[in-house]
């Protein structure tokens, strides 16, 4: 009870800070610790499937593209803060912010108590799914179109921020190429860390039918330990034409399809799984669809092409 | 083990057809992105007939069984699994939707055509974004789930956004991030409403929550943040203002697709939730503020209109105005009993409007596209001459611009007619004169250009590129496509009946 007192104040007060903070670079930081702090809240709602994602997405991956986003701010951050709102304006918008918090407070203390849920229908149907982890059947059986479809929002937002590049740099590699540097501390950090984190990732993704975890979070990791050994230089970034890349992006969806549109021929509908084999080809799914989302998580981080294609 | 749920009535024949229409341009788009270069193209011509012949056959499907069309995806009923229905609402918007992105498709070969070596950015980009929207906003259509619905408006907002900057001027950059920021908002309130609907009563699928939602503050407050969420998508004012820029900034191609159809998709949302959803409940004093901001949108959008000095600024103002027309459905047609006969003839004039607006704006802005690449420019001022030079993609614009007025015959008439029959038989003659006075103005804009087209220029005209009689006849197809909508006799009208709530 305490341990929850503490951490809503400090949500709070880290969220206050985050809104009231000046420098962008400090702002980010405070998103992050907002999101661990959330992840936390999670946790203690025993909700631990809600509460890695939010971390790994909401505080990591998140606050990794803003701290990126404040980097290339930075030589404009002096003029941006003469274009500020006024005084007024500020009022209105903490105002308004304040009122819609309050309402959604009273709405949340409306609702029926206790709450409608789905849950035992997810339990009593689990075993048709092979699966023992239920937010894992919700998002690979019940509901996989949502996540199908959610992978999909992925990729046309890599296709549409790859499409801010400038017309002669299509086909070049993401980002900036960041220098080799062997003694220096983020190659030892990387190359300490890769095999590690990587070891983390399949264990993520691995324990995800039985387990919190599963694609998305796996998934996660395996980006951060991609954008660590880009930004350590000890890899560049693969051009946005190359064939490979293109199906290593692609590979999770189309098995995804290819298994959902076989389920119209041996299990009666699309995206349905015959009983027996259940566990196995929602294995066979997630595994490329692991890799896709890592691989679009970690292009997005890296930006639009900036290097110059080799042709 | 499973365990059949609520839902009334099992998967119909055809419904693997609604899988279809969303499977197909999902798929692709994952096939334009794994070969890429002039595939891209390519795909997205192939898959436009195919896509069509889906369309045209879930249509005829709900026609002839005179019921809705459902499937369940992985065989999962709701509450537990997501399903896709199609009722003549939906069948309607397919089978418009399908004969647009045809009709623009045909038109982009041209200004998106594929570099004969490698793969152009631009093309490449829009040929995928295109598939894209198609597959969203089938989805949309289909959805009759909560959070199936948000993935689909999500897949739709991320497509659209891209089309905005193709042409990568800065200023088109940023008219694409405000879009992007009003969208994104948009999705907030969306999810949010969502996830109240789910706390008070434990459920996302359409058909289970008209059974259980009661007229009290959660459901108000869901119903009000979502429809709030989709205005912002909708642009309906005062939420319009990413929209002049955005629409305007896009090539004509992708404003087309933006004006005619992307904005249609939450406006379809909001019909569902105040129609399907909440189908009943006493909610007209909301219905008056939704008509008060229709009202506002035509009065404001068509002033603005007339003052633009450039073509493209003029007609994504005008779409500003027209977006207002749909939403004067409301004050007309929710009432606390359902089986009203204004509120039925009211409820289609507002969705003819949805279709006929849509044809319409695609010709216009497809032919200020070629004005503009003819010309170099799109000043109005400097328009003289254009008629002579480009007769076919002119008189286009004027007949799109017939229905923007309403004037007879076009689908604008069919629809501006039923809302104001509907305003006069029910005593609320005030949006019958806002009916008349948007009418007036749109005339007033439409005029303007068309004056200006047909006047003799002061020293000769010169070119800056010739254009093809294909894309005129495109365009000119589309123009007689909004014009045939009038001749529609009210018959067809019942398909769009079919599966609302009675």
């Amino acid at each position: 009870m305490a341990l929850d007192a503490v951490l809503a104040v400090l949500v709070v007060g880290v969220a206050v800070w985050t809104v009231a903070a000046r420098d962008t670079f400090a702002a980010v930081v405070g998103f992050v610790a907002f999101g661990l702090l959330v992840a936390l809240i999670w946790v203690r709602l025993a909700a631990p499937d809600v509460a890695l994602t939010e971390a790994a997405l909401g505080s990591g991956l998140t606050g990794g593209l803003l701290l990126g986003a404040s980097t290339r701010l930075g030589r404009t951050e002096a003029e941006a803060t003469g274009e500020l709102p006024g005084g007024l304006l500020q009022f209105a918008a903490a105002t308004v912010s304040v009122l819609v918090s309050a309402g959604l407070i009273a709405l949340v203390l409306l609702l029926p108590e206790p709450a409608p849920t789905l849950a035992p229908k997810v339990a009593a149907n689990i075993a048709a799914t092979g699966l023992q982890n239920p937010v894992t059947a919700v998002l690979m059986a019940y509901r996989a179109i949502d996540t199908l479809l959610e992978v999909m929002v992925l990729l046309l937002a890599l296709v549409g921020m790859w499409s801010l590049a400038p017309d002669h740099l299509w086909g070049g590699a993401p980002g900036r190429r960041e220098p080799a540097d062997p003694d220096g501390v983020l190659t030892f950090v990387a190359q300490v860390l890769l095999p590690v984190g990587i070891l983390v990732a399949i264990h993520i993704f691995w324990v995800g039918s039985v387990a919190p975890g599963g694609e998305f979070q796996g998934a996660t990791i395996f980006a951060a330990m991609w954008i660590l050994a880009t930004m350590a230089g000890l890899a560049n970034t693969p051009p946005v034409m190359r064939r490979s890349l293109r199906l290593l992006l692609i590979a999770g969806p189309a098995v995804f399809f290819a298994i959902g549109l076989a389920g119209f021929a041996i299990a009666g509908a699309f995206l349905a799984y015959p009983a027996d084999y259940a566990k196995l080809l929602i294995l066979i799914i997630e595994i490329p669809l692991t890799l896709s989302i890592a691989t679009t998580l970690a292009l997005l981080v890296a930006g639009p092409p900036e290097q110059e294609p080799q042709r | 083990m499973i365990e059949p749920l609520l839902m009334p009535g099992s998967a119909t024949a055809g419904g693997f057809l609604l899988v279809l229409a969303v499977v197909l341009p999902v798929l692709g788009v994952l096939l334009s992105l794994a070969l890429g270069g002039r595939h891209a193209e390519r795909i997205a011509l192939i898959l436009m007939p195919a896509g069509l012949a889906v369309a045209g056959a879930t249509t005829a499907a709900v026609w002839r069984t005179r019921a809705v069309l459902q499937y369940f995806v992985g065989g999962w009923y709701p509450p537990l699994g997501v399903a896709f229905r199609a009722d003549g609402l939906s069948a309607v918007m397919m089978l418009v939707t399908g004969l647009l992105i045809c009709g623009i498709g045909l038109f982009a070969r041209v200004q998106f055509a594929s570099p004969e070596q490698g793969e152009g950015r631009a093309p490449f980009a829009f040929w995928t974004l295109l598939l894209a929207i198609w597959g969203g906003l089938n989805a949309v259509f289909l959805g009759g789930d909560l959070f199936n619905l948000y993935v689909a408006l999500e897949l739709l907002t991320f497509a659209a956004v891209p089309l905005v900057s193709l042409d990568g001027r800065a200023e088109t950059i940023k008219a694409a991030l405000r879009y992007l920021l009003f969208a994104l908002l948009g999705s907030i309130l969306y999810l949010l409403g969502a996830v109240l609907f789910y706390g008070a009563y434990g459920a996302l699928a359409i058909v289970i929550l008209s059974g259980r939602v009661r007229a009290e503050p959660v459901a108000w407050a869901a119903i009000a943040l979502m429809t709030a969420g989709l205005l912002a998508k909708a642009a309906l004012y005062p939420f319009h203002l990413w929209l002049p820029p955005a629409h305007a900034g896009a090539p004509a191609p992708a404003s087309a697709i933006l004006s005619g159809l992307v904005v249609k998709a939450p406006f379809f949302l909001v019909v569902r939730l105040w129609f399907d959803v909440m189908p009943g409940q006493p909610q007209q004093a909301a219905a008056q503020i939704l008509g008060t901001l229709g009202a506002a949108a035509i009065l404001f959008g068509s002033v603005v209109a007339l003052r633009q000095a450039r073509l493209k600024l003029l007609i994504a103002y005008s779409t500003v105005a027209q977006i207002g027309y749909l939403f004067l459905m409301f004050p007309l047609a929710v009432k606390p009993v359902t089986g009203h006969p204004w509120s039925t003839f009211a409820w289609t004039g507002g969705v003819v409007q949805a279709i006929s607006h849509a044809v319409a704006k695609a010709a216009m802005f497809l032919a200020a596209g070629l004005i503009a690449e003819a010309l170099g420019h799109d000043r109005i001022a400097r328009l003289a001459g254009i008629g002579r030079a480009l007769p076919v993609t002119v008189l286009a614009f004027g007949l799109g611009g017939l229905s923007l007025m309403g004037l007879p015959p076009s689908g604008g008439f069919v629809a501006k007619a039923m809302l104001l029959s509907a305003a006069v038989s029910e005593g609320q003659w005030w949006w019958a004169v806002v009916v008349l006075t948007g009418g007036l103005l749109a005339a007033g804009y439409v005029f303007l250009v068309l004056a200006r087209s047909l006047a003799d220029p002061v020293e000769p005209l010169r070119l800056s590129a010739t254009i093809s009689p294909g894309r005129q006849a495109v365009v000119l197809a589309l123009a007689l496509c909004a014009v045939l909508l009038g001749f529609v006799p009210l018959r067809p009208l019942e398909l769009l009946q079919i599966g609302r709530p009675v």
